[in-house]
């Protein structure tokens, strides 16, 4: 989605308000994500984590 | 898709919707019913699971959920622009698109039943995709405009939660499983059938063929009858299979009880007075649901915890 040259400036700011909120929430969701897969990593596999063949 | 180059749409949906607009999408409020009951699904089943896994256990089922409802609503935009209740859908109302939608319905599918697959195992993770593609496909895009009866199947949908829950656990499905999922399998029909007895004339707008518009009022009060009836039997169910025992068996039956009654009092009912009892069954189906779910809980809990009843 492009900022529309056509826009009145409070257009524009809205947009611009509006798409950081939505990055803002993808970021928090990827951060969310890499959260639940650390914690499925240690909660499956424990302190074994460090033990492994060589 | 050629949506997104549709006319009629306002201003707003070519700046992207605001985050609460897509949060809506997920159905919040049939979020906190999965959530719920396939919490309870996970605490009664036998075997215990790691706290952080469950919790990502029922993050992962609610967004799986999530995603039905986002599905649901990118292809229903249409009926739900006819409707009052549905009217001010993030859709209907122009504060996001059809497209945006499908691409996040599918997204949140995607992972949530990945992430419940690596979390527990493959049995859950399955169940919950099949519930997705049952809801979205089957409910949504074949039966609900086609059959009267749509709600009895869409309501397979709802009754899966506590089922994956359980699934999660134990990796099988058991028969007390299967019963929690009849429990609210059957208490679905009565539920929606109340709400479309006292808000016929919407879905008649919107073409739906909810069974009071097709099949009359009265045939509707005699379903509602039979199926209040079959649900306060599957309700004592887990007594019969030894899940649980008075301190549940008992609550349940008057919650039975009561909701026949009320049933079987709607059915007697016309006019305004039939609308205003119709009203009272839906409020009551509700507080039915979460009650005897709570009493499940609690009976468990004091077999496991205390080694009572």
């Amino acid at each position: 989605m492009t900022v529309e040259q056509n826009m009145t400036e409070q257009q524009r700011a809205d947009f611009i308000k509006r798409r950081r909120n939505r990055s803002i929430a993808i970021g928090i969701a990827l951060a969310v994500l890499v959260a639940i897969f650390y914690a499925i990593t240690i909660a499956k596999v424990g302190p074994d984590v460090l033990v492994r063949d060589l | 898709m050629a949506y997104a180059d549709d006319t009629n749409q306002t201003s707003s949906v070519h700046m992207g919707g605001r985050v609460e607009d897509y949060l809506e999408l997920l159905k919040p409020r049939v979020m906190q019913l999965v959530v719920f009951t396939a919490f309870v699904g996970m605490l009664v089943a036998p075997g215990g699971i790691n706290p952080v896994i469950g919790f990502i256990a029922i993050l992962c089922i609610a967004i799986g959920g999530g995603a039905s409802g986002a599905l649901n609503m990118w292809y229903e935009a249409d009926i739900d622009a006819k409707m009052s209740r549905t009217l001010n859908r993030p859709i209907p109302s122009g504060r996001v698109t059809r497209e945006d939608t499908l691409l996040l319905g599918l997204t949140l599918a995607g992972f949530s039943v990945a992430t419940l697959g690596l979390a527990t195992n493959w049995l859950a993770a399955g169940l919950l995709a099949f519930t997705i593609f049952f809801y979205a496909v089957v409910y949504t895009m074949w039966l609900k405009r086609s059959t009267p009866q749509n709600i009895v199947i869409g309501g397979a949908a709802g009754a899966f939660p506590p089922m994956i829950g359980w699934a999660a656990v134990t990796g099988t499905i058991s028969l007390d499983a299967v019963i929690l999922f009849m429990i609210i399998f059957l208490w679905t029909p009565p539920h929606f059938w109340a709400l479309a007895l006292y808000k016929k004339g919407d879905y008649e707008a919107a073409g739906i063929p909810m069974l009071p518009n097709v099949a009359g009022e009265r045939a509707t009060q005699n379903q509602i009858v039979i199926y209040t009836v079959l649900l306060t039997i599957a309700g004592f169910g887990p007594v019969l299979t030894g899940l649980v025992g008075w301190f549940y068996g008992v609550p349940a039956t008057a919650l039975g009880v009561v909701f026949s009654a009320l049933a079987i009092r709607l059915r007697f009912a016309e006019g305004v007075e039939m609308k205003r009892r119709a009203r009272v069954l839906f409020t009551y189906s509700l507080l039915y649901l979460f009650v005897l779910f709570v009493a499940l809980l609690a009976d468990v809990g004091l077999i496991r915890w205390f080694g009572v009843f």
